[in-house]
């Protein structure tokens, strides 16, 4: 009896669980689908589900016609440049502050985290301005130094979250044997740190790729990102649809998959670890 | 414990970070506020002239200044109710068991990881377009009307793609907090004959409401400066029946070129985020005493 009620329960729950699923995730898959498609079966009626002739063309096309691996190379610089750059800075401060916590370490959190709530509008004008007087509207090196900064309070803040697990013990062990601050961190600690670095790194480099108000009003083609070459498709003229999609599919794929792997690291490090 | 030496260096590698942060803060911001009492509009020569208040006040009394702020409520609320009760049921239908499950959880959290610009753009052509959309053909399958959502409805399209985008990032904080909910204490109140609907009241909700918390208050903080939605979509319009106050000061700035109104505007919505900000704070202030 209570396993004929359990078997129904799975069953119920295992058809509602797959049916959320598969509405949500249906955007995703159309468009996927839709980059496989014609321009005219891109917008048939009814549409066409995996019935149609399958083709790569609009990969090529999207390519040939604007440079599309220029715009995927400046993402992958942007997007992990400017995770790097926030790395080389954030790895000693949040290591400092994880182990050799001052009175003013709390605050200094504080103050770092509150800078991320800072508004974009708020600094539009100047951060446009100070590009324009220093010629460096629509560079990588602008997008990128930008978006390390809107970035280096969640990295800070990542790292500090996985470098305070790290048992202070071993600490206090090399310390004793007469280790420098710089031969703790080198021989004992960096091993146990990398896992929580490689988490960051991950989580900075999705959050980079798809950041989408810099990179729109700062670039117009020479540096422009995936972000804003994806909004030139918004033209009215004509639908390309099929393009549109093979363009997006090649946007999303590689950070989906990366998202896919650190779902974890990401619940820990947007909510500052105040959940994980 | 800590030498004056360790602690000098732990200074110096802090330094770096808290440099660049002031310097990335502190800098535009004063710039922005100075911009803000000035005349400085840089299609008309660009000479700056201190005004007062005037660019408050013409912020201000702006005809799109009141729908701005209306519908940057009605965005951030939409999204929020939307994202938060979906998130919840979604979250506890994933801490369910059921076949597929991890599987599931990764078409779930999906939308999460898709860039803004694609969103819109797949959400504006291929579901809503009023001819060619899959919506539209959804509605003719059951006989009705097609909506020409972005005509019509262009504030709640738009809220309708920010909240797929948010409604992963609740879900998945909200399943993270409930799967370190002790199974005991649900176990024994199952005992004691409390139903489900009053276990779910009386145990499972007071457990997320620092998740939710959590979750309502970092979405705020991102939902208060939609930008890339808007911009390759409705571009603020019909009219501004989808103009939010980012929207809007990145009008007067990047349109308009009005650098002294564009920055009154920004320092509204900085004053306005910083509100919700607070809360932000205190909260994972108080964690992080634990």
């Amino acid at each position: 009896m209570a396993r004929a009620v359990s078997t129904r329960r799975t069953i119920v729950l295992t058809i509602a669980g797959w049916t959320v699923g598969l509405l949500i995730f249906f955007p995703v898959f159309w468009t996927v689908l839709t980059s496989f498609k014609t321009e005219g079966e891109a917008v048939a009626i009814p549409p066409s589900i995996l019935f149609f002739d399958w083709t790569f063309e609009n990969y090529a096309e999207v390519q040939e016609r604007s440079n599309y691996l220029r715009h995927f190379f400046n993402s992958v610089v942007i997007s992990v440049g400017s995770t790097l750059l926030g790395l080389l800075v954030a790895v000693p401060a949040a290591w400092a502050m994880a182990f050799s916590p001052t009175k003013n370490t709390k605050n200094v959190l504080m103050w770092m985290l509150s800078t991320k709530m800072l508004p974009a509008v708020g600094v539009l004008m100047p951060i446009y301005l100070i590009f324009r007087d220093l010629g460096i509207l629509d560079s990588l090196l602008g997008l990128t130094v930008v978006i390390m900064l809107i970035n280096l309070p969640i990295i800070v803040w990542m790292l500090y979250t996985y470098f305070r697990e790290i048992p202070g013990d071993i600490l206090e062990a090399a310390r004793m044997d007469g280790a420098q601050l710089w031969q703790e961190i080198v021989h004992v600690l960096t091993p146990m740190a990398i896992p929580g670095i490689a988490s960051t790194f991950l989580l900075n480099v999705i959050l980079a790729w798809n950041e989408a108000f810099w990179t729109l009003n700062l670039t117009t083609t020479n540096a422009a990102p995936l972000t804003a070459f994806i909004a030139s498709y918004s033209s009215p003229e004509g639908l390309f649809w099929a393009k549109l999609s093979a363009a997006s599919t090649m946007a999303i794929a590689p950070i989906l998959i990366l998202g896919w792997f650190s779902q974890r690291q990401l619940v820990r490090g947007l909510t500052f670890g105040a959940v994980k | 414990m800590a030498t004056l030496h360790t602690r000098s260096t732990a200074r110096a590698m802090v330094a770096p970070s808290v440099i660049l942060l002031l310097v990335w803060m502190i800098v535009p911001l004063a710039m922005t506020l100075y911009f803000s009492f000035q005349r400085y509009r840089l299609l008309d020569g660009g000479e700056l002239r201190f005004t007062g208040w005037r660019n408050y006040e013409r912020f201000v009394t702006n005809p799109t200044f009141d729908p701005a702020v209306i519908n940057t409520l009605l965005l951030v609320g939409g999204v929020l109710v939307i994202s938060v009760v979906g998130g919840l049921l979604i979250a506890l239908l994933l801490d369910q068991q059921f076949k597929g499950r991890t599987i599931v959880r990764l078409m779930v959290i999906a939308p999460f990881f898709v860039m803004p610009t694609v969103t819109a753009l797949v959400w504006k052509n291929m579901l809503m377009n009023p001819v060619f959309g899959l919506f539209s053909y959804v509605s003719r399958l059951f006989g009705l009307e097609p909506v020409d959502w972005l005509n019509d409805l262009p504030l709640l399209s738009v809220t309708l793609m920010v909240s797929w985008q948010w409604l992963p990032f609740a879900a998945l904080i909200l399943l993270t907090a409930l799967q370190s909910l002790d199974s005991e204490q649900i176990e024994a109140a199952e005992m004691d004959g409390a139903s489900a609907f009053s276990r779910f009241i009386y145990i499972t909700l007071p457990h997320l409401s620092r998740a939710l918390t959590v979750v309502i208050l970092i979405e705020t903080i991102f939902l208060l400066s939609v930008f890339a939605e808007i911009f390759v979509t409705t571009g603020g319009g019909p009219g501004t029946q989808s103009t939010t106050l980012t929207y809007m000061v990145f009008k007067e700035a990047l349109f308009a070129f009005d650098v002294g109104r564009a920055s009154a505007g920004g320092i509204i919505a900085v004053i306005l985020a910083n509100i919700v900000a607070i809360f932000l704070i205190r909260l994972i202030g108080k964690n992080l005493d634990r």
